[in-house]
């Protein structure tokens, strides 16, 4: 699939994944959202955004997804399936754990022994064997989330947009997620583009992240993060991650 | 793709602390059914004064030529339900106001769902049938009779079109309420997925209206069967139904047997309004109870 929105421009090089190219959002009731917001996420990057709230992470994402139009620049995707996951598990409350996870596939009219085969797989992937037949209010947060993922994942995406997906988890539960995410980023090769609040979730997950500014929001840093996969819970508590933890809080401290 | 992400350490946790919930709820279930029958007693008593009040108001209020005003429970039984010919009579006519409340409630819920879901096919079709929804829902019933006599005629079918006059408004209203109610997040990924018109509606728009769907359909019930007894007090053509005997026992001084009648069209009404709450526990309970906690 190539989404391509407002005036495309040319085509980005063959590894970019999600490109923005001065991406501008202008909302109808005159909310200025973002202002020129230039980002590339390569094929087999994860890049966290971290900034202060109402900044338009969440407009950048959904403008990638094709939830939003852009009013100025130019955003392409490069992927055949893209997967999505939200703060909000979005789940529909009638549906077992097992049918929430095929629904994506079902609406993608994927046949249904493919569908049947991709579900159980992804069900097994992140954890919920054993889980299949509950219904979302019978499962914890950290547990509709897996749910939410396990869905994204019968897509087989090559490129996976997350909006702040751990937010509302609890410290625990959120590290054991980040953990199993990065399983997952390794197992797969897909695209990753994240959101969140936690500066330490941006550093522990990803390649690289990116800072935004207040509202109107524009990249203002983008920092690499130098940690090989696979990287070990206990990376969290050396000094290193601590250095880049404290630079990245630097600049979103610069622009709140 | 082999690895398996989450060890089984991982998932012991929240596996454990669901069924820990699990069994404090069946515990508490439990628990419910001797608090129930403890919580019957306070309606019992007030049952045994309700009728205490009766007997007192028959025998000793009332003089004996005026006794049919209000006659005794006992006789009412004896007179209205164990008198075969008398018990016949009734069974009958219950069992035409029956036929008419389920007709009329039938036509009502496809009439009703039917243009709920058209409604909201398009705001401008909301726009301009909603209002007239409302407008039929404000007309009184009884303003209509006449009407409907001149049309239809004095027999069963205008019996059951009064019922789906009165029954159809709760229907369609909370019809379209339902359909609204899905979640927005949902409706967009629904919209990602290039979901068209009627997947949107059968996979996420109606299975979640059916809670809102099914509770007006509790309220329609307990009206049609309101709509069936007003009809058969005006279109009295053809078999009577209990209200035809109601108005018959009324003008005879019958007590007893319209005291029966009365009891029996109030059993219709209870029975009609829990076979649909038990309709709609059976559909959406085991999701949507659960959700509201
Ligand atoms: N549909 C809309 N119409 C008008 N304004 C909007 C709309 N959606 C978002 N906004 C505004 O655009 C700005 C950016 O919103 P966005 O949701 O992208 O922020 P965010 O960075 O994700 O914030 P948070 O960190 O709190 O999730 C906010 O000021 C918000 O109020
Ligand atoms: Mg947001």
């Amino acid at each position: 699939m190539t989404t391509t929105t407002a005036t495309a421009t040319a085509t980005a090089s063959a590894t970019a994944a999600v490109r923005f190219d001065g991406v501008s959002k202008q909302f109808k009731d005159g909310t200025v959202a973002l202002t020129g917001a230039d980002l590339t996420v390569r094929a087999g990057e994860f890049v966290a955004v971290v900034g202060p709230s109402g900044c338009g992470k969440s407009t950048l994402l959904r403008i990638a997804s094709g939830l939003e139009s852009v009013t100025d620049g130019a955003v392409q995707v490069d992927a055949r399936n893209v997967g999505y996951v939200f703060q909000d598990a979005t789940l529909l409350p009638w549906r077992s754990v097992r049918a929430n996870v095929e629904l994506l596939a079902e609406l993608d009219g994927i046949p249904k022994a493919e569908r049947k085969r991709r579900t159980a797989e992804a069900i097994e992937l992140v954890g919920l064997t054993g889980f299949e037949k509950h219904l979302p209010h019978e499962l914890s947060g950290g547990m509709k989330m897996r749910t939410s993922l396990a869905r994204s994942l019968t897509l087989q995406p090559d490129v996976f947009l997350f909006d702040e997906p751990f937010g509302a988890l609890d410290e625990i539960t959120r590290e054991r997620l980040n953990g199993e995410l990065l399983k997952l980023f390794q197992a797969r090769t897909f695209a990753g583009l994240f959101i969140t609040h936690s500066v330490a979730e941006a550093v522990f997950l990803s390649t690289r992240v990116v800072v935004m500014s207040g509202r109107p929001g524009r990249i203002v840093a983008d920092i690499a993060v130098p940690f090989d996969y696979p990287r070990d819970h206990d990376l969290r508590y050396t000094e290193a991650f601590g250095a880049v933890c404290g630079e990245v809080s630097h600049y979103l401290r610069s622009v709140s | 793709m082999t690895t398996t992400l989450a060890q089984s350490t991982d998932t012991a946790m929240p596996a454990s602390t669901d069924a820990v919930g699990g069994t404090r709820r069946r515990a508490a279930s439990g628990k419910s059914i001797g608090r129930r029958l403890r919580g019957l007693v306070p309606p019992a008593i007030v049952f045994g004064v309700i009728i205490g009040a009766w007997y007192f108001v028959s025998n000793v209020v009332l003089a004996p030529r005026l006794r049919y005003m209000l006659p005794e429970p006992h006789e009412i039984i004896r007179i209205g339900f164990m008198d075969s010919h008398n018990l016949s009579e009734l069974m009958q006519a219950l069992a035409v106001t029956t036929k008419v409340t389920f007709a009329g409630l039938g036509i009502a819920i496809v009439l009703g769902v039917g243009s709920g879901m058209l409604m909201t096919q398009a705001k401008w079709l909301e726009a301009s049938l909603f209002p007239w929804a409302i407008i039929l829902q404000t007309v009184p019933i009884l303003a209509l009779i006449p009407m409907i006599s001149f049309w239809f005629g004095y027999g069963i079918s205008s019996r059951i079109l009064v019922c789906v006059l009165i029954a159809f408004f709760p229907i369609v209203s909370n019809t379209v309420f339902g359909l609204q109610s899905a979640d927005r997040g949902m409706h967009e990924l629904f919209s990602l997925h290039g979901a068209n018109r009627f997947t949107r509606l059968w996979k996420l728009q109606l299975p979640a209206a059916l809670p809102a769907i099914f509770a007006g359909f509790k309220v329609s019930a307990g009206l049609a069967v309101i709509g069936a007894i007003v009809g058969d007090l005006y279109f009295k053509q053809g078999v009577p139904g209990i209200g035809t005997l109601l108005s018959v026992y009324t003008s005879r001084l019958e007590g007893e047997r319209l005291f029966a009648a009365i009891l029996l069209s109030s059993l219709l009404g209870v029975a009609v309004f829990l076979l649909f709450g038990w309709l709609g526990n059976r559909a959406v309970g085991r999701w949507y109870n659960a959700n509201r906690g």
